[in-house]
């Protein structure tokens, strides 16, 4: 107590001296100690452009397209790749450079399509010899395929447009014929993923024109149109960009994957596959990702409680893409109506995840039960020998996998006995 | 003035592209010869030659493969370099494009530097990250172009153009970096990077 009453009384001694010559005591702090400098206007970055202050980690975060050119087929990583046991992978065809997404026609012709480049190309099986074509050229991002009743549909950056009996029509296809063309043109997102619904409607992707921002109207949807470009309706909205989806074989409820935003962080977000049970749903872009946390820039005043939840988190940045319902009889009953999805591999972490093909298994109620590696080895030593895109059932049951970086396609099959399935 | 200025430099065009493309004849095989034909335009790598034709020196490999790649298949439509590359095999893109990025590197550009304009550009590269892909002295890297000491009207053309989708990019990433971005902005950052070493 007496101790405590000696310090009030010095302090409000030097409390006294303080305020009676605040001029001395100023003069003399100043030269004891350099002075605070004034705060250094820091430019604020942009939303989807933040700081990174390592210029190696930079390097590890570039987004490195691949050369116009495939590899040839003996250095293609067949060697890495790894497959459960009982399957065996080999390549179905090399020389695409840029394989993207693929289709299979009616009469066993493999539709192979480019994002970078401006190419649709056919793969004709001739006793097992396979021959690639150039079917289109001269397009405009043709990432997105369907083929419905042997009419092939191209899904360009700005248009779609229809090969009618392309199968018959091989070594002289007819140029393409716009059947729709409602798109805004921007690069960022512009490429579309197409598919035929259970309804024979043309399913398409309208991709947020950026990385993060609120998107006009007309985008961040899935967009569908009849058959001959007419009365195009809103599926749902709040989607960042679409590169795979798929119906379910029994249920017929479309299900698709989404790329979440960049340059959030290197954990977050997850990239998502989502399951649609009603039209018009939103799924949450851009004000919130994976179901359960809002954007640090779109997201004030917002709730994910707005949103649907993905119904599956498909990890950070790994780029999940193509996606189909598995409904061979090729492999293991195990895999039957589960989903195969292609993840192309994350650019956007400094430790790359992803680049593999994943298997999802799926409850009686349409929810996911969990989801496990299928093939992998694209990643090794922490950058890609290849990076799956699409992924393709054939008629036997066997899975082809694209690859846009080496310009390939694999070829996944199963042999219960121990020999290979034959084809 | 501006007229006569204007007609001189279309006579230069007409003139380089005629010779260049009578080279292109005479040896179309050789990649030297090649190279002959593109400086005729491009000037001496250092410093270019014509408006908004830029100097070659010092690109990366890749970015030049592929913009020649482009080119080729109609990708990129500029004249002439679509007719000049029309036919020319992958290998022989690949071998022009490699003795291209061993020119050397341009010289900053002339003339008087308006700090105001400098001090807006490096706070648009510190916001916008141009210095992520394009390396932190401008020098570009891999599939990303250099653009320290490029031509001052070719880097606003390219800006203008990639925002307004007349020039597509082989990937998205300048349409998603310049979509917040104006054309106030381009003529700072065209004037900076122009004048850096």
């Amino acid at each position: 107590m007496k101790t405590s009453y000696a310090l009030l009384t010095r302090c409000m001694l030097l409390a006294a001296l303080g305020a009676v010559a605040p001029g001395a005591l100023h003069a003399q702090t100043a030269e004891a100690v350099k002075p605070i400098p004034p705060m250094q206007p820091v430019p604020s970055t942009v939303p989807g452009r933040p700081d990174v202050p390592n210029a190696e980690v930079e390097k590890q975060l570039r987004n490195t397209p691949p050369l116009p050119f495939p590899l040839a087929e003996e250095k293609l990583p067949l060697s890495d790749l790894k497959v459960p046991k009982g399957f065996k992978v080999e390549v179905y065809t090399s020389g695409i450079a840029n394989a993207r997404s693929l289709r299979m026609g009616d009469k066993g012709t493999l539709f192979v399509s480019n994002r970078l480049l401006d190419k649709v190309w056919a793969v004709v099986d001739r006793n097992g010899k396979r021959e690639n074509k150039v079917i289109a050229s001269g397009l405009d991002r043709p990432n997105g395929l369907a083929f419905h009743k042997g009419t092939l549909y191209i899904a360009e950056g700005t248009r779609i447009s229809k090969l009618e009996n392309i199968e018959d029509n091989l070594d002289n296809p007819p140029k393409p014929v716009v059947i729709y063309s409602d798109f805004l043109n921007h690069q960022s997102h512009g490429w579309k993923f197409m598919g035929i619904g259970p309804d024979n409607k043309l399913y398409v992707n309208v991709g947020a024109p950026c990385n993060i921002c609120e998107p006009p109207e007309t985008n961040s949807q899935l967009r569908r149109i009849n058959l001959d470009g007419s009365n195009p309706e809103v599926v749902v909205r709040g989607v960042r960009n679409s590169v795979g989806f798929d119906w379910h074989p029994e249920t017929k409820e479309l299900y698709f994957t989404d790329n979440g935003r960049d340059w959030l962080s290197e954990d977050l977000p997850n990239d998502e596959l989502n399951r649609v049970t009603k039209q018009g749903q939103h799924f949450g872009f851009p004000y919130c990702h994976q179901g359960d946390f809002t954007d640090r820039e779109m997201g004030w005043g917002r709730s994910c409680t707005e949103f649907e939840k993905p119904v599956a988190l498909l990890g950070p940045h790994t780029a999940a893409l193509g996606m189909r319902f598995y409904t061979g009889k090729m492999f293991p009953t195990e895999y039957r109506n589960g989903i195969f999805i292609a993840r192309h591999g994350s650019w956007n972490k400094s430790k790359k995840l992803g680049g593999d093909v994943i298997y999802v298994t799926m409850n009686k109620d349409g929810s996911v039960k969990s989801y496990a590696p299928f093939l992998t080895g694209f990643l090794q030593n922490n950058s890609y020998v290849g990076r799956p895109v699409d992924v393709q059932m054939m008629k036997d049951g066997s899975l082809l996998v694209s690859d846009d970086h080496g310009g390939a396609i694999y070829r996944v099959s199963y042999d219960a006995g121990g020999k290979v399935a034959a084809r | 003035m501006r007229q006569r200025v204007w007609r001189v430099i279309t006579a230069a065009l007409a003139a380089a592209v005629f010779s260049a493309t009578a080279i292109l004849a005479q040896a179309a095989e050789s990649s030297e010869r090649l190279l002959d034909a593109c400086l005729a335009c491009h000037g001496d790598a250092q410093r270019g030659a014509l408006p908004n034709v830029p100097a070659l020196g010092a690109q990366p490999f890749d970015y030049l493969t592929i913009q020649l790649y482009m080119f080729r298949e109609k990708m990129r439509v500029v004249e002439p370099m679509t007719s000049m590359l029309a036919g020319v095999k992958d290998d022989e893109l690949k071998r022009l494009a490699a003795a291209i990025a061993k020119l050397p590197a341009p010289l900053p550009a002339d003339g008087p530097t308006d700090a105001a304009r400098v001090e807006r550009a490096q706070a648009l590269v510190v916001q916008h990250r141009c210095n992520f892909c394009h390396n932190r002295d401008y020098s570009g890297q891999q599939n990303v172009p250099r653009l320290a000491a490029q031509r001052e009207d070719y880097l606003l053309k390219a800006l203008r153009d990639y925002k307004s989708n007349a020039r597509r990019g082989y990937d998205a990433t300048m349409d998603d970096v310049l979509y917040p971005l104006n054309d106030d902005h381009f003529r700072d950052l065209a004037h900076f990077l122009s004048r850096q070493r």
